[in-house]
Parts: structure tokens; C-alpha cells; sequence
């Protein structure tokens, strides 16, 4: 918990210029990501949450304040592979196998063949995809898709773990279960994680940390050291220290909308 | 004339009525090609047969026989037409072709200046008309198949220029940032993302222009050329009203177009088999 934060923001602003005037979407957003912590960005749509992920992958560029990962800036940072990154949507190559999609990052970092080979194994052992090496993308439901591309983001040297809403887009079940891989997952690696969510159970359940944002412009309201214990099996989500901090996150949220809704 | 092109009609019917039992009933491997080789024997028949009925002069229309007999007959002509032709000007012409296109399309997307320069220009020439090219392309590189080849170029370039830039583009902003978040170069990006992605586009290219090809190949032998060539063989049989000659290359062109293409599609198949398009 001492040294460096992994990622540290200060002042932080980004205004993007569109057709119908500038659009504030970071607006003076202050935060330190310790390293091995679990942060939760959470917030409605257009509160900054998914832009400050990537102003920490250097593909947004800030207008005000300053950023640093791992003590570099974005830039520098993205060009010493400081972090892995998973989108929305898994985005496999459907022309690679899930072998070879995995091998991807392997590949362009010059990885030897035999360290690619171990690496692919354990990526793959590790999301439960063991036995699915030689399947093409397009052959595996949405839940395995998305387990695959996790696998691609872990199977380098990055200790950091950018994840835009990874399970947005799959069902209440398969999310449940992804979720419980991660937090094991998480646990095991020692990495440190930054995931954006909408879920208010999601983040609750997941994090150390949960950083409440709100829109117009995009800024961080609250932020909540979540007191739950490093075990945490589902039904956790049934307990009351655990519906007191959704109640936070909640208010949190609501105070965040103003007269909006 | 009229009662004797009633077996015609009835062997129509019949094949007709054949066929639709044939294609309810074969719905799978090898026999799914039943009904069009029906189809095709049918068509072949029922020309046959309408010709010598009713006595059609040869200059008109030949009876498929007589093409038939003629492509046996001449096969030795027929296949130096090929060779020359399509081997030589067509084959040539399209490597070259597609070949400068491609790499044309890799640097027009690299350097925005020449894509708002070149694709005009691109689609300049291939605006040109062919028969007005031809005479001046052989003027310039003479009467042999260079001149063809030349054509084929100009022919196929616009086509290929402009699928391979669009194909290039045919990435999403999601896999862009992939690569960007892996600290990829130009030309990791190039070979792992943006070309596969392009394949399906580069693959369409390449399809339309066999045809353009073959056809260019041809049409410019009639603007001069040696004494051979599918081209040349036309306009020389034809004058000399050997029509069944006429229409025994056009039988070989068409065949050789279309296994021209088949070959094109086949490695597009292999080769982009992930294409939702090709999958099975």
C-alpha cells in the first residue's frame, strides 16, 4: 500500500470539442489508484468514467491537470506496456484462434516462442478456457468471448488492469460468475484493477474502492473504501454491511444527478 | 415449321418438370449439382434441336455440335489463343495490375496527401475509354502481348486501387485501440490487423477483375496484334463468316473467365474463411 500510486490524477480535465461546442467530460477529477486495488468507477452514461480509463491508456489526451501511471506519463507508460486494457465488446480477431488472438500482444512485444506457449497456457487455465485453444472467436458464446479477452490482457507483464464495463453486455448469470472468476483472478495475480461499471451491485461486490461520478460535467462525487472482507462469496450480496455501502453508492449517484431526473 | 417445333417445347416441359422433382429431392453434397447440369444439357439440347428444325443458317446461330466439333477440330489454335491471350496478356496484366494497386492502396492510405491525389487521378484512368487506349498502348509497347498486358493494367488498377483503400479502412476504432494499447507499430498494425481485415474487400477486388481482364485482353487484339489471340481469332473469323470459330472461343473464354474466377473465389474461401460471408 506505500510508494508510488499506480495511477495518480490530479486536477484533471479533459473538454472535448465537438460540433455543438466543447464538451466537458473530466472536470477537475483528483485520485489515486494504490497499488493492488480493486477501484469501481461507477456513474451514469457521460460522467467521465470510461474517458478517465482511457486518459490513464493515453488514448484520450487531457486538457488540464496532470496524470501519471506507474509514475510515467500515459504515453510513456503505454509504450512500456504498463497496463492491460479490456473493451466493452471483446474484440477478437475472428481470423486467429483463441490461441492465437491471446498470443497477440505476445507477439508484438517479442516474446519468445516457448515463453508464448507458457504464457498462452496459463492465460487460458487460469479464465477456464483450457481445451477452447483451437476454436475461433466467433465459435464461443459472449461469456467466453469476453473470459478470452481478459485472458489476452493478462497474458503480459502488466501490472495494471484497465476494464471499460467488460461484462456490459452479457447476461445476469454469466455476470455473476465472471464476477466471482475476477475477484479470484484479482487475488491471485496481486494485480491492481480499475474497472468502470453502471452495476451498483457489480462494483459493491468487486472493489476495495468505489469512485461514485456524475455528468455535466463528468467529476468524481465520492469515493467509498468498501469495509467488506477479502473473501467474498456471492451471497455476500445479501448482507447488510454489504446493502449499506449500495445505499452509499446509491445516494451518491442520486445527489450526483442533481435536478436532472 | 410450326408442328415440328412441338418436340422442342415438349422436351422443355419435361426437363422442367424433371427438375423441379430433381431439386426438391436433391438437397445435398455432390447431388445439389444435378438440377444445374440439368438445366445446362436442356439448354444445350433444346438449341440443338431448334437449329436443325428450323433449318437456322450456321452464320446466325451454329448448333452446339457443330461448335462442339469445331473446338475438337482446332484445339491446337484454340490453346495458342489461350496461352497468348490469356497467359500471357491477360495473366500478366493482372499480377502487374493488382500488384501496383495493392501496394498504390497501402501508401495512398499511409500519406492523406495522395489519397485526396491519386484516387482521382485512378479514377481518371480508369475512365478512359479501352478502345482508344489500345492503339496508343500498342504503339507504345508493340504489337506482342505487352500492349495487352498494358490494357489489362490500366483495366484492373482502379478496381483493386480502390478496394484495397477501402478495405484498409474496414478496421474498427475497438481493434485500433487494441493494437494501440499493445505499443504496436505501423507495420505490426498493418500485418496482424489491417490486412486480414481488408481481405474480404482485396478478395472482391481481385474477383472483378478477372473478368475485366480476360475481356480487356481480348478487345485490345483487335487494335493490332500478332497472329494469334483469342482477340485477333474473332475479328479475323468473322470476317471470313467462320462463325462457328467465333463461337468456339467465346465457349473457351468463357471457360477459362470462369475458372479464372473460380480459382480467385476458391482461395478466397480457404483464405477468409472466418468472413461471416464464408462461413458454413
Amino acid at each position: 500500500m506505500t510508494g508510488v500510486p499506480v495511477i495518480d490524477a490530479k486536477g484533471l480535465g479533459l473538454t472535448f470539442q465537438t460540433g455543438d461546442g466543447p464538451v466537458v467530460a473530466l472536470s477537475d477529477v483528483n485520485l489515486a489508484v494504490r497499488r493492488g486495488d480493486f477501484v469501481s468507477f461507477i456513474g451514469p452514461s457521460g460522467c467521465g468514467k470510461t474517458t478517465f480509463l482511457r486518459v490513464a491508456a493515453d488514448l484520450e489526451r487531457p486538457t488540464s491537470g496532470s496524470i501519471t501511471v506507474n509514475g510515467m506519463s500515459p504515453a510513456d507508460a503505454r509504450q512500456a506496456r504498463a497496463y492491460g486494457y479490456v473493451f466493452q465488446a471483446a474484440g477478437l480477431f475472428p481470423w486467429r484462434t483463441i490461441d492465437r488472438n491471446i498470443r497477440l500482444p505476445l507477439e508484438i512485444m517479442g516474446y519468445s516462442k516457448d515463453d508464448q506457449n507458457a504464457r498462452v497456457a496459463r492465460v487460458l487455465e487460469m479464465v477456464e478456457l483450457s481445451g477452447f485453444e483451437n476454436k475461433y472467436p466467433w465459435q464461443l458464446s459472449g461469456g467466453m468471448q469476453q473470459r478470452a479477452s481478459i485472458a489476452r490482457a493478462l497474458a503480459f507483464d502488466a501490472d495494471l488492469l484497465l476494464m471499460d464495463e467488460p461484462f456490459g453486455a452479457l447476461d445476469e448469470i454469466v455476470r455473476d460468475r465472471l464476477n466471482e472468476q475476477l475477484l479470484d483472478l484479482w487475488k491471485r495475480t496481486g494485480k491492481t484493477i480499475c474497472f468502470v461499471t453502471h452495476s451498483i451491485p457489480e462494483a459493491v461486490y468487486l472493489s476495495t474502492r468505489i469512485v461514485v461520478m456524475s455528468p455535466r460535467p463528468g467529476r468524481v462525487t465520492d469515493v467509498i473504501e468498501s469495509p467488506l472482507p477479502a473473501e467474498r462469496p456471492l451471497h455476500i450480496r445479501e448482507s447488510a454491511a454489504f446493502l449499506d455501502i449500495a445505499a452509499r453508492v446509491r445516494d451518491g449517484l442520486r445527489a450526483g444527478m442533481g435536478d436532472d431526473v | 415449321m410450326s408442328a415440328a417445333i412441338v418436340p422442342v417445347i415438349a422436351i422443355w416441359l419435361g426437363a422442367w418438370w424433371a427438375n423441379t422433382r430433381l431439386s426438391a429431392w436433391a438437397v445435398s453434397g455432390w447431388a445439389r449439382l444435378l438440377p444445374p447440369l440439368l438445366f445446362g444439357v436442356t439448354l444445350l439440347v433444346i438449341w440443338e434441336m431448334t437449329v436443325r428444325v428450323l433449318n437456322v443458317s450456321p452464320i446466325l446461330l451454329p448448333a452446339p455440335s457443330a461448335i462442339g466439333a469445331r473446338i475438337v477440330s482446332s484445339t491446337a489454335v484454340l490453346r495458342e489463343d489461350v496461352v497468348q491471350t490469356f497467359f500471357r496478356g491477360a495473366l500478366t496484366g493482372y499480377v502487374l495490375g493488382c500488384g501496383a494497386a495493392f501496394l498504390t492502396g497501402i501508401l495512398v492510405d499511409r500519406v492523406p496527401f495522395l489519397r485526396r491525389g491519386l484516387l482521382p487521378v485512378g479514377n481518371f484512368v480508369s475512365a478512359l475509354p479501352i478502345i482508344g487506349m489500345a492503339p496508343i498502348m500498342v504503339m507504345w509497347f508493340g504489337f506482342d502481348w505487352h500492349s495487352k498486358a498494358a490494357i489489362v493494367v490500366l483495366m484492373v488498377f482502379f478496381p483493386m486501387l480502390v478496394n484495397t483503400v477501402q478495405g484498409l479502412a474496414a478496421t474498427d476504432v475497438m481493434q485500433r485501440d487494441l493494437m494501440r494499447t499493445y505499443a504496436a507499430d505501423y507495420r505490426q498494425t498493418l500485418v496482424k490487423l489491417r490486412l486480414p481485415a481488408a481481405a474480404p474487400f482485396l478478395f472482391n477486388g481481385l474477383k472483378i477483375c478477372t473478368t475485366l481482364a480476360l475481356i480487356g485482353a481480348i478487345v485490345a487484339e483487335f487494335f493490332g496484334s500478332p497472329t494469334k489471340g483469342m482477340g485477333f481469332r474473332i475479328s479475323t473469323e468473322v470476317g471470313r463468316l467462320a462463325l462457328d470459330m467465333v463461337w468456339a472461343e467465346i465457349a473457351v473464354a468463357a471457360l477459362v473467365g470462369s475458372a479464372f474466377y473460380g480459382a480467385v473465389a476458391l482461395t478466397e474461401r480457404v483464405l477468409t474463411f472466418w468472413h461471416p460471408a464464408q462461413r458454413i
